[in-house]
């Protein structure tokens, strides 16, 4: 068991420093909230940049144009860049983590030298058409239809929870081309182009007040064969590839900004008068629920380290990701429910209007978007089944 | 970056495991109750064969010269065959360089480590050679006092409490920063054996779970009895990552090669999740097994009791909140 570095990992972390302290001060500002081509632009243009100084898809594999870092790299990328302040992968999430690599893994030459270039440049923004509003959980059970019509397919139906659908150029896509074969045997993974005629993006409003998601109905949409990455009912597979790829890494951006949204609170604390003209920090249930949460951070982010380790030596963290994911939610949303003890009457406000939080954090709107961590990317309670039935060897329920 | 046990320390903890689920069975354990003390001085002596407490001794001092990220992965198995015993005051009291030092390496001594503060309650007394006392300003030893008041019903069966009125101060053999030695090291093996208190019991429950039938159906298909075991092991898992990497950091401190703030917070933050990691993981394991969990019969109490026990000893859970929460 080593957490020291090795020196090419320590020379990694150097050189990474130094090109993050000279390229971040030249960025742009941020793009207003809701404002989603902005959003888009301003991503796509880290992307960039990320791919000129060679840091664009440091896990892929180098013949496919990324930089084949080890996991430990990818780790140390994601923590110094988290640290600098750096963006985060935002509009380039699904094409650089999950499309780009299934594309490496499973696509045609052709598909490959037209699809990742681009994406490794941050020229095309990825879209995830997975999710129906008939089949969360149970992905296996989508219903949008493909009929084959020549060198087409047509395709119809609805998808849901779809990331940046309104500025996304493709759409990874998940439909039925079976509907008799048993429902895991009956799936395709296509490309849509999302300039296709019969697209309607309709954006949704989370309960944070924002519209990152989309609902998107598909009508007779057009989409010419050459598109199946894998062959034709072989979608799930090539779908449950892009989950092999995690190696341990998915959360560490949470995990620390989670870090970062602490030490904040406590600065906070500090500030806030507690009432007989003592602080909230000198309130022993409030100091030690903070001590206790940062425990539980400091452990998930050894956690990952063994993820990380563990995927370097067997491809794999296993069931690590889903043990961490039950780890994490549970964390913020405590975190969540200390702060708002900490803010008092200013948590009335999603952002900070008492100007307490140096970093000009957002406690309140954290505390609500903490409860898509035990939803987003496999519920808890499918997480649970996991770890009980794959960890722990107890039976499934049917 | 390596975060995985190297294969020497799997085998090392296999060894000790395979070793341990022989010797000590849930018959034998109680019967280690019955002795004085409830030690068995037989099985001390083979622990101290093996070299459990002097695992981190150098090999010039008849140690086995290991670190102590080593010696969690060995607790951790003393916590899951939950060994009767002050073995991590032992452990402590072989590397203080005194003279039951040596006896204590091999095995040959029983020493206990208590806070000091009147009333005493002493673990152990009738088995003790020798006395560890511990305070902010510093360490002493003292010979094992007498004239305690055995308790009649301890919170552990297997851990015998004597409460002393007046603590002999004993000789003064080290200074502040020998006490934060001791509070560090026993700090981080009480959570090692806390971790392996909780496996032990996750697993004890999911056995039961397995084969337990009720509505035509074993327990364990349900969920609400499958996600109460995912969670306590979720629990258990990172823990067990919270402990190692704290014995990591320890021993990279030590060769200077991290700082000691940071080894301090890794320790403390370990302590904290492994208390409450035992807590969920014996608190399920007893909910498990329904009215027999609730039993004297069944050992579910004794890996509940005994993770009670280490929460009260040198630099528990709440103190470790408050060292914590210092350093943020």
């Amino acid at each position: 068991m080593r957490l020291r570095e090795t020196p090419d990992e320590q020379a990694f972390r150097r050189e990474l420093r130094d090109w993050l302290d000279e390229v971040l001060p030249t960025l742009p500002p941020e793009p207003p909230f809701e404002d989603w081509p902005a959003k888009r632009a301003y991503d796509t243009g880290w992307q960039r940049r990320l791919h000129d100084a060679g840091y664009a898809g440091i896990s892929w594999p180098e013949e496919y144009g990324g930089r084949g870092a080890t996991p430990s790299e990818e780790l140390i990328f994601l923590e110094e860049t988290e640290r600098a302040g750096a963006p985060y992968v935002g509009c380039n999430f699904v094409s650089t983590l999950h499309a780009g690599p299934t594309i490496a893994a499973e696509g045609t030459p052709e598909q490959q030298a037209r699809h990742l270039p681009p994406i490794l440049r941050g020229d095309h923004v990825w879209c995830q058409g997975f999710s129906e509003p008939e089949a969360g959980s149970d992905l296996a059970s989508l219903r949008t239809r493909a009929v084959r019509d020549g060198d087409h397919y047509v395709v119809t139906g609805q998808k849901i929870w779809t990331s940046h659908a309104q500025v996304a150029d493709y759409c990874e896509l998940l439909v039925r081309t079976d509907p008799d074969a048993p429902k895991h045997r009956g799936i395709t993974w296509l490309i849509m182009p999302m300039d296709s005629p019969g697209i309607t993006v309709r954006p949704m409003r989370t309960l944070t007040g924002e519209s990152e998601f989309s609902e998107m109905f598909l009508d007779e949409v057009h989409i010419p064969v050459e598109n199946v990455v894998g062959a034709e009912n072989d979608g799930w597979r090539v779908a449950m590839v892009t989950f092999g790829f995690e190696r341990g890494t998915a959360f560490v951006s949470e995990l620390l900004g989670s870090m970062r949204l602490l030490t904040d609170l406590v600065e906070i604390a500090r500030k806030t008068p507690g009432g007989r003209g003592a602080t909230a920090w000198d309130d022993a249930g409030i100091r030690r629920e903070l001590a206790v949460i940062a425990a539980e951070l400091d452990a998930q982010w050894a956690l990952t380290k063994r993820n990380v380790s563990r995927a370097a030596r067997h491809g794999t963290p296993g069931v690590g990701g889903s043990v961490f994911k039950l780890a994490y939610h549970e964390t913020r949303e405590r975190m969540g429910d200390v702060a708002l003890r900490v803010l008092g009457r200013a948590r009335l406000a999603l952002d900070d209007p008492t100007g307490r939080s140096a970093r000009h954090l957002d406690h309140v709107h954290q505390r609500l978007y903490a409860l898509s961590l035990s939803i987003a990317a496999g519920t808890a309670q499918i997480q649970r089944n996991i770890v009980g039935e794959r960890l722990l060897g107890l039976p499934r329920e049917r | 970056m390596d975060f995985e046990p190297t294969d020497d320390q799997q085998a090392l903890q296999a060894e000790l495991r395979r070793f341990l689920a022989d010797r000590v069975t849930g018959e034998a354990r109680r019967a280690i109750g019955e002795l004085p003390g409830a030690v068995d001085r037989a099985l001390w002596r083979e622990l101290g064969g093996m070299g459990v407490f002097a695992l981190t001794l150098p090999a010039s001092d008849g140690g086995v010269g290991l670190g102590l990220a080593d010696a969690t992965l060995v607790f951790e198995e003393l916590g899951r065959a939950a060994v009767p015993g002050p073995v991590v005051a032992t452990f402590l009291a072989a590397g203080l360089g005194i003279d039951v030092s040596a006896a204590a390496a091999g095995g040959e001594a029983v020493v206990g480590v208590v806070p000091a503060g009147d009333p005493a309650f002493v673990e152990h007394l009738a088995a003790l050679d020798a006395l560890v006392v511990v305070d902010d300003g510093g360490v002493g030893l003292a010979d094992p006092p007498r004239g305690g008041r055995r308790v009649e019903r301890p919170l552990d069966p297997l851990t015998p409490v004597d409460v002393v009125d007046a603590l002999p101060a004993g000789r003064p053999v080290g200074g502040p920063d020998v006490a934060a030695r001791l509070r560090t090291a026993g700090g981080l093996l009480a959570a090692a054996l806390q971790v392996g208190l909780a496996d032990a019991a996750v697993a004890m429950a999911t056995a039961h779970a397995r084969e337990r039938t009720q509505f035509g159906r074993v327990i364990g298909s349900f969920q609400a009895v499958k996600h109460l075991l995912a969670d306590a092991q979720v629990q258990v898992e990172v823990a067990r990552c919270a402990v190692q990497a704290a014995g990591v950091e320890v021993d990279d401190a030590t060769e200077g090669a991290g700082g000691a703030a940071h080894a301090h917070r890794a320790v403390d933050g370990a302590r904290i999740v492994a208390s409450r990691a035992a807590d969920r993981a014996t608190r399920a394991c007893v909910q498990v097994h329904g009215g027999m969990g609730f039993t004297w019969e069944l050992d579910a109490h004794l890996l509940l009791k005994r993770a009670l026990v280490l929460d009260a000893g040198v630099g528990g859970p709440e103190a470790a909140a408050e060292s914590l929460a210092a350093a943020l």
